[in-house]
């Protein structure tokens, strides 16, 4: 699925909600998966999160939202369009009621994962994410 | 562990010797069956794994050691459990609407979860508006609890208080009681989220000071509430953050009794009575689906406080050994597939922690898993818990699994583990120390990640998710419940005009006195919460000015 250079991705969390379970579990599987992840605690700032993005070059951002924290999420797409990173995909996972969901989609979010989700197709949206990625940016 | 039987039965040996020969040829699946907490479970528990001999030793009577069967002798029986479901959404005026529906129809015992913004330690001016009152009430000031509570007889009520320290929600409570001339003598209630260790483990949404902070305030305020608001529980011990953050079942009881060790010498060494703090100790915890391992987890978890109580601390008054517990079932379990199976789920759930001898329970709405819950479906998390009390009688007897073979051989064993895992904390230097070092947020990583296993394998079912799905969507569900963006647009106004009201003498008084109580670690931290509560400092203010005297606390990273 991935070509030689592994996929850059970042899981974090912004906001106020710490519940980080399932961060660190999608953080296990796309590093296993053999991606280059770069993964942070929880109640990051939006500008924190373009910045690292940034630096570290990533592909595809992975946000964990369990207590409305997606609600902030257009702000980090402007955020990202702004820093002159549109290439750079955004994947939201979590409880993200279906009318968010739509809210979110619009906003640019790539896709929305709910609980139940599997590893497999967590781990190809996130390969195929940064595929598309590094040609947007190209 | 079990011992031999002490008398033979008459033709025992031949019947197992029969049974056994003929369950082997009629199961093909050598797999032995594990628990969650890693326990094998065999097919079937005769008198060879709990004797009726040891009934003394093991179980005893309610209300007296080794507290087995419940703490109090008459157990539901005398008081049917407390229904506490939280509640807390929006503006103080939405929680004061939600929380008259709620007395009127007839409950006590009530619970106040604020805003996630005030469990970070912040103002809601100081956040991003979107998330204001989303997942709790916007509880600032002490006139927002005025009107958190306003019509209501705050003397009457028993409140679990969803409050990290510094407590500034008791704080702001104390003061509404002080306006209204209630003695601080009848405020009656927890603060549940005290237990600062568990977030430091765990995770979750709270406002950290760094460690040695944390247990400073926390000290102080056990202190200062066993003198001046005896009969409110400053101290609730939390498995449940530990075990939604993935801990076995076992390990969530061992991390929690090994908290309320460190806990209980903290206060010895500060010179706190053990017979004044331990009767106030209580704990709170999760109850998963694994229905025979949770009662288990309860009895050996009330067998082993117990234990400690008289053993390690040397107190023989059973009010100090009664390990009182409210209990929520397990939101983690919960699935967006089917979501009405979750109403199943939940009733197994409760009906676990109910034979497990609860004392609080907070039943999940089915749709926790989608959004904040609904009011339609908390309702039918209510009824749930009225059902399994009235209908189905589980309050009607006490320890109704006592002397069975399977009950009490699985909770010798459970009570074996989770004595191992404490043994190890021990080792480690005691609890503070284990979680300074990252020693266990790394076992209960290494859990949840071992029982995502299960579920991405197959081993662990989940109904709707890995087996029996369906194709079709979540379904039909009321709409979502958010807080009104003109009302919380107002509950701003307020805020800033009650900082331009207010008597600014006095809250400079008050903030001083709480940074020099901080900085020269003398006087009591939590006493001066409460008089700048009562002066008109904000909750934002205070946790800032204690984040800048006592440090921030940076969560561990473990990927």
């Amino acid at each position: 699925m991935l070509t030689d250079t592994p996929a850059r991705v970042l899981v974090t969390k912004v906001g106020l909600d710490g519940h980080d379970r399932g961060s660190r579990i999608v953080a296990a599987y796309l590093r296993d998966a053999g991606m280059e992840v770069i993964y942070t605690s929880p109640w990051q700032q939006i500008p924190a999160v373009v910045n690292l993005a940034l630096q570290e070059d990533v592909e595809v951002i992975g946000i964990s939202s369990l207590a409305t924290d997606h609600l902030l999420l257009p702000k980090l797409m402007d955020a990202l369009g702004a820093a002159g990173l549109d290439h750079i995909r955004v994947v939201v996972g979590g409880i993200i009621p279906d009318e968010d969901e739509r809210m979110l989609l619009d906003a640019g979010v790539s896709r929305v994962f709910h609980p139940g989700a599997t590893r497999e197709d967590i781990v190809e949206a996130f390969a195929t994410l940064a595929l598309e990625a590094r040609s947007a940016a190209e | 562990m079990s011992k031999p039987m002490q008398l033979p039965l008459p033709g025992f040996e031949q019947s197992r010797a029969r049974w056994r020969q003929t369950f082997e040829t009629q199961t093909v699946d050598a797999e032995p069956l594990r628990n969650r907490s890693g326990i094998e479970l065999k097919p079937l528990y005769t008198p060879a794994d709990w004797d009726s001999d040891r009934y003394m030793d093991d179980l005893g009577f309610p209300g007296e050691a080794p507290m087995t069967r419940g703490i109090y002798a008459s157990m539901h029986r005398g008081r049917p459990w407390s229904q506490r479901q939280l509640i807390g959404l929006g503006t103080p005026e939405d929680y004061n609407r939600r929380l008259k529906r709620i007395l009127a129809s007839g409950a006590n015992a009530v619970s106040l979860i604020p805003c996630n913004s005030v469990y970070r330690g912040f103002d809601a001016d100081q956040v991003d508006p979107v998330l204001l009152g989303t997942c709790g009430a916007v509880v600032n000031t002490v006139d927002d609890m005025e009107t958190c509570f306003a019509e209501v007889d705050l003397a009457a009520l028993s409140t679990a208080m969803n409050d990290p320290l510094p407590f500034t929600l008791l704080a702001f409570v104390l003061a509404v009681a002080e306006r209204r001339g209630i003695p601080w003598t009848q405020i009656t209630g927890t603060s549940n989220q005290s237990d600062y260790i568990s977030h430091f483990v765990a995770n979750h949404m709270f406002f950290r000071l760094s460690l040695p902070g944390s247990r400073r305030v926390l000290l102080d305020h056990i202190k200062f509430c066993n003198e001046r608001v005896p009969n409110w529980n400053p101290l609730s011990v939390v498995g449940q953050h530990m075990q939604q953050a993935g801990a076995t079942p076992a390990e969530a009881m061992a991390f929690t009794l090994c908290s309320a060790i460190q806990y209980a010498e903290d206060c010895l060494e500060a010179g706190l009575e053990a017979t004044r703090f331990l009767p106030r100790f209580t704990f709170f915890f999760d109850i998963s689906m694994s229905f025979f391992e949770e009662i288990a987890k309860f009895r050996a978890g009330r067998r082993i406080w117990g234990r400690i109580v008289r053993e390690r601390f040397g107190i023989r008054d059973s009010r100090a050994m009664r390990f009182k517990f409210h209990a929520q079932t397990s939101g983690v379990d919960l699935t967006r597939q089917q979501p009405l199976n979750n109403i199943a789920r939940v009733a197994n759930q409760a009906t676990a922690g109910i034979l497990g001898g609860l004392q609080s329970l907070h039943t999940d709405a089915y749709d926790e898993v989608l959004s904040v819950p609904t009011e339609a479906a908390a309702r039918i998390a209510v009824n749930t818990q009225n059902i399994l009390r009235e209908e189905a009688g589980l309050g009607d007897v006490i320890d109704p699994l006592g002397g069975s073979y399977y009950v009490e051989s699985l909770t010798s064993r459970m009570e074996q583990q989770i004595e191992a895992l404490m043994d190890a904390i021990d080792a480690a230097g005691g609890m503070y120390q284990a979680v300074s070092s990252g020693m266990v947020q790394r076992m209960i990583g290494d859990s949840a990640f071992a029982f995502q296993d299960r579920v991405e394998n197959g081993h662990q079912v989940v109904v709707g998710v890995n087996k029996y799905q369906r194709e079709d969507g979540p379904g039909e569900r009321s709409p979502l419940e958010r807080p009104d963006p003109a009302l919380m647009q107002r509950q701003l106004e307020k805020l800033h005009r009650f900082k331009a009201e207010r008597n600014d003498a006095a809250v400079r008084t008050a903030l001083d006195g709480l940074a020099e109580t901080a900085a020269h670690d003398q006087g009591n931290l939590f006493e001066a919460v409460v008089n700048a509560a009562g002066a008109g400092v904000t909750h934002g203010e205070i946790c800032a000015c204690l984040r800048r005297e006592l440090g921030d606390g940076q969560p561990l990273i473990l990927p």
